[in-house]
């Protein structure tokens, strides 16, 4: 407690209240010094730590409530261009200030901790410091850098141009035949984004659910002679960046792409633009995420008890009645999840309608260019923004009251020494009839994608060539020294280095929030896993316009950092850190934390000496896959990026979009190859449990 | 003496479902006392209201005369053996059993020798470096009995400590528990739905139904002495008949059981209705009843029937160790009591 209150000491009287990065001298004065320099506005801040330094927890808990509630208050009333409330304008033209820096931070930062002791001491989570602290720690980041930016948009998408509330003029804009028209009905014009989006979505998880079926009930349930093939297949997708099969896609059937060339010369197939429409968007979704369809339904065939089937096969079923009356109908909460997920994912995916959907317009690109296009219209992006987090969160939801609460995983804890029933004969021949060409195709794509950029042009001119490769990565010897000539290398090193350092922010965060969740009770719990579960269906369009939106001015001003940069992967692939975490912890018995705690344990020990060395290899795959996660990512940052922060992904678009196909091949497969050894690597790294977990899971 | 525990009307309710509805007992020092009863029946809840695993939702928790009811189980000076042991599987038998002294701020060298000499106790020196996956099961109960003990804890608490052994274990484990809480004088909290398990071990057993204290005492009171048809069915599955009852004397009372007459020592029960618990040990060849046998069953060191008994209900289950003379089905007997397993329960 005393640290903590020194912290707050430090925060008011030494360090730079105002700014992060490229401080100046008038900022970067501490707040005591502010308040004599004229900012009187801030004097009440420093209550904080004066009753922060009693004995007594309920003024700390007050210390808290006035530090964060005064500087919420007085950060937005009063902005860098005076009064930010156009209510306060009867005042005059008011005072200003830059946006919140360190000292603001830390200040914020010890009155949550701050907060936590003094609701610990009157007994709050029983007494528990750290629970109480973590929990107000990743209730505030997440209020912070998730609820206050979508609220944003939602503020922003209601007011007029001049921030003037304007409900009439938001009903014409959410309602605007741009987004809801069904001319395309009649034949004559295009529908509405919103109906292309929500078509697009539903073609695409209902395709990329049939073949993730397809996919495990050939890996399950018959002898595949290629299991490793499909394992790989089932990776790929995490290590993809999502627009590069779109840009596969193009030089195969695009107008100009190979494949287009050859029935053109020897069948005398019109060339024609097909491909950029919804069908060629469409297909590159289900070849992005009918893999993870496979993974889920992989899972839950293999959640399906054989006994149930061997069962019904001794009560004289057949092949195809196991399969209709038994092994469907426990799949069939398996199937609506991995559709919901297609759903989800295709409404959210930014990179391949960006590449092929020509005149198909869809949200996640309407909103971009709404915001970077002539129009720069921040308001109707606000508006396509709330529209697409509307869909997101329905299917969220659907996805959590729906599915959620019927699972039918039949498999127990106990060995079941049964064998699966095999697949009607009829069932498998389509199987394989549907597998067998989807898996040439994917094949096809990836070899064009790692192989494209050492080709000069693929498909006219296939000589292999280094040039690509050179312009991108070329190191030369130059006057002073080796140095980095390539004109991807700024992105490359600026990428490494912020997924790095996202990489245990995410994880820590992540696992944090998991061990809350699952492991510790207090009133709220299921609100406060509700709001981190939501973070999940937000999609990466919406994170960068809110972010724009709402860190664009102070108090909390973050465009153009690396900062914001960070935070926006942190934010953006905490989720895939929950659910490692919980999916880890459920694997350990409660007792061992109890056991724990009646051996005079408090929650940290347990936490520290306990459960993380035990879920080391949740810890390794959360912090594998927020780093994979934040190098492939595009819709978010794309907003976000500057000419001293560029990322490899939007740097590649940019090649691909001006047609530059070779260098954006090229940097892609080196970006996959990185993924891939750093997934090869950590797996190598964590290896084979030593510890047999059984034995303290008995009964569990 | 201050009570070890002491519960003052605690209930613990889950939403609408209560798990234990306003239960008051106290618990000696160095005595063992056993929670017992069906699941269900709120006593696991009640262990873990004393570990501070749970927290009541009324009432009060002494340990050691101090109010515990809001302190969190690592504040208690208590310590639990778990029914699945919840070894640490990450670390060895010694860190296993220096984890709480460590935790409770004890050097390593000094938590390390009072580990050595607690594994010394239950018979598990030099197996310090092993892991728990690298022993059996009784092994690891050990350890997670040392584990326990070496805190030296106001109380002792198991939860169903022998389930996950294999039963020729069991009756030695039991033993061996009984043994080490009577050597060390430990004051020991006891989960179990074994009333044999329970008998065997018990200074006192406390019998919970429904969330309630059923009946509460010796295991020789329990057995012989049951305060109602629940416990005379749950502790030795004691044959209930509906009998009248008329008083002889101020200690003897007279039963009428289909058509015979029984003389029982008694002092409290009136003259009436009543139920009587009719041990199966109870009840053997003899001349008071004539019955038919319905089911038989050969055992090895004793036979099981059940015997229909004209004038009673429901057939008489018996367990009669004469395996040399087997009746068999439907066969005719004549069955007697010994009187001394019998007993008169409140009807309720």
């Amino acid at each position: 407690m005393r640290i903590w209150a020194g912290l707050l000491w430090a925060a008011v009287l030494l360090l730079p209240w105002y700014g992060f990065e490229h401080l100046t001298w008038s900022a970067a004065m501490p707040l005591v010094a502010q308040v004599l320099a004229g900012r009187w506005w801030l004097a009440p801040l420093v209550a904080a730590p004066l009753l922060a330094s009693t004995k007594r927890p309920g003024l700390w808990i007050g210390a808290a409530v006035i530090g964060l509630g005064w500087l919420a208050v007085e950060g937005l009333a009063i902005i860098h261009h005076g009064w930010g409330f156009s209510a306060l304008a009867a005042f005059g033209p008011g005072p200003s200030q830059p946006a919140l820096g360190w000292g603001a931070l830390v200040y914020a930062t010890a009155c949550l901790a701050v907060a936590a002791y003094g609701l610990a001491a009157r007994g709050w989570l029983r007494g528990d410091v750290f629970v109480a602290g973590s929990l107000l720690l990743v209730v505030g980041a997440i209020v912070l850098f998730v609820a206050v930016p979508v609220g944003t948009i939602l503020l922003s998408a209601i007011r007029d141009n001049d921030g003037r509330v304007a409900l009439g003029e938001f009903a014409d804009k959410i309602t605007d035949p741009s987004i809801w028209g069904l001319a395309c009905l009649g034949g004559e014009r295009a529908c509405g984004v919103a109906w292309n989006s929500l078509e697009l979505a539903i073609i695409v998880g209902v395709l990329s659910t049939l073949l993730g079926l397809a996919f495990a009930l050939i890996a399950q349930r018959t002898r595949f002679p290629l299991p490793g093939l499909l394992r790989l297949l089932s990776l790929l997708p995490v290590i993809t960046p999502p627009f590069v099969i779109g840009l596969a896609l193009i030089l195969m059937f695009g107008r100009a792409g190979f494949i287009t060339n050859f029935l053109y010369a020897h069948f005398d197939i019109p060339r024609s633009r097909w491909l950029y429409g919804m069908e060629g968007v469409a297909i590159a979704q289900v070849l992005a995420f009918a893999p993870i369809a496979f993974l889920v339904l992989l899972g839950v065939l293999q959640g399906v008890a054989p006994s149930l089937e061997e069962a019904a096969s001794t009560l004289r079923a057949g092949r195809w009645r196991i399969f209709r009356t038994v092994t469907w109908p426990l799949i069939r909460p398996g199937l609506a999840n991995a559709f919901l997920i297609g759903f989800i994912e295709s409404l959210a995916d930014f990179g391949n309608p960006l590449m092929l959907a020509g005149n198909f317009n869809v949200l996640a690109t309407d909103i971009f260019f709404a915001v970077v296009g002539a129009a720069h219209d921040q308001g109707r992006a606000a508006v396509l923004a709330l529209v697409l987090l509307v869909f997101t969160l329905g299917a969220f939801l659907a996805q959590q009251r729906w599915v959620g609460g019927r699972n039918y995983t039949s498999v127990s804890g106990k060995g079941d020494s049964g064998i699966p029933a095999k697949l009607p004969p009829v069932l498998h021949g389509v199987c394989l009839a549907v597998v067998l060409p989807w898996l040439v195709l994917t094949v096809v794509v990836y070899g064009i994608i790692m192989a494209g950029g050492f080709v000069d042009s693929i498909g006219r001119d296939n000589s292999f060539t280094w040039k690509y490769f050179l312009t991108a990565f070329s190191i030369e010897r130059g006057v002073g020294g080796w140095f980095l000539s390539g004109s991807a290398w700024s992105s490359f090193l600026t990428t490494m280095e912020l997924s790095v350092v996202a990489m245990p922010l995410t994880a820590a965060i992540g696992l944090l929030t998991a061990w809350l969740i699952g492991r510790q009770r207090f009133r709220g719990r299921a609100a406060f896993e509700f709001l981190t579960m939501m973070s999940f269906a937000v999609p990466g369009t919406v994170i960068g316009v809110s972010y724009i939106l709402a860190f664009n001015v102070p108090p909390v001003e973050l465009t153009g950092t690396a900062t914001i940069l960070v935070i926006a992967f942190v934010f953006r692939n905490m989720p895939v850190g929950i659910r490692a975490g919980l999916a880890s912890l459920a694997q350990v018995d409660r007792s061992l934390d109890e056991a724990s705690a009646t051996l005079r344990a408090r929650s940290f020990r347990t936490l520290r000496l306990v459960l993380a060395p035990i879920l080391r290899p949740a810890v390794v795959a959360a912090m594998v896959y927020s780093f994979v996660r934040a190098i492939t990512s595009v819709s978010a940052v794309i907003f976000l990026t500057t000419a001293e922060y560029n990322l490899s992904t939007v740097y590649i678009v940019g090649r691909a979009e001006i047609g530059e196909h070779g260098i954006a091949l090229v940097y892609s497969a080196v970006l996959i190859v990185v993924m891939a050894l750093a997934l090869v690597a950590i797996r190598a790294l964590v290896g084979e449990q030593k510890i047999g977990r059984r034995s303290a899971m008995v009964n569990s | 003496m201050t009570p070890t525990v002491r519960f003052k009307t605690v209930s613990k309710r889950y939403g609408a479902a209560t798990a234990v509805d306003a239960v008051s007992f106290e618990i000696e020092p160095a005595t063992l006392v056993t929670l017992l009863g069906p699941s269900g029946c709120g006593k696991t809840t009640t262990l873990r209201l004393i570990a501070g695993l749970e927290h009541a939702s009324d009432g009060r928790i002494e340990i050691d005369g101090r109010d515990v009811t809001h302190l969190a189980a690592s504040e208690r000076d208590v310590s639990m053996v778990f029914q699945s042991y919840a070894l640490f599987p990450h670390m060895n038998v010694l860190e296993n059993v220096c984890y709480g002294l460590r935790a409770s701020g004890r050097r390593r060298a000094e938590a390390e020798a009072m580990a050595r000499e607690k594994l010394g106790l239950v018979g598990l020196a030099g197996f310090e470096a092993r892991l728990p996956s690298e022993l059996s099961g009784g092994q690891q109960q050990r350890v997670a009995v040392a584990r326990a003990i070496v805190l030296e804890p106001k109380v002792l608490l198991f939860d169903e400590p022998l389930s996950n052994l294999d039963a020729r274990l069991r009756r030695r484990v039991r033993e061996e528990i009984r043994g080490l809480q009577q050597q060390l004088g430990l004051t020991v909290v006891y989960v179990t739905h074994d009333q044999e398990e329970a008998l065997a071990v018990s200074d006192r057993i406390i019998v919970m139904n429904g969330g309630r204290i059923a009946q509460d005492g010796p295991p020789r009171a329990l057995y012989e002495r049951p305060a109602s048809r629940f416990i005379a069915d749950f502790i030795g599955n004691a044959n209930l008949a509906e009998v009248s009852v008329a008083r002889l004397d101020a200690g003897r009372v007279e039963v009428a059981l289909g058509a015979t007459r029984l003389v029982l020592a008694d002092t409290e029960a009136v003259a009436g209705p009543a139920l009587l618990a009719i041990r199966p040990t109870a009840i053997g060849w003899g001349e008071a009843l004539v019955g038919q046998v319905a089911k038989a069953a050969y055992l090895g060191s004793h036979m099981e029937y059940e015997i229909a008994v004209p004038g009673v209900p429901e057939p008489l289950f018996a367990i009669v160790h004469d395996v040399a003379h087997p009746r068999a089905i439907g066969a005719s007997v004549a069955i007697g009591f010994d009187v001394s397993g019998l007993a008169l329960v409140p009807r309720d």
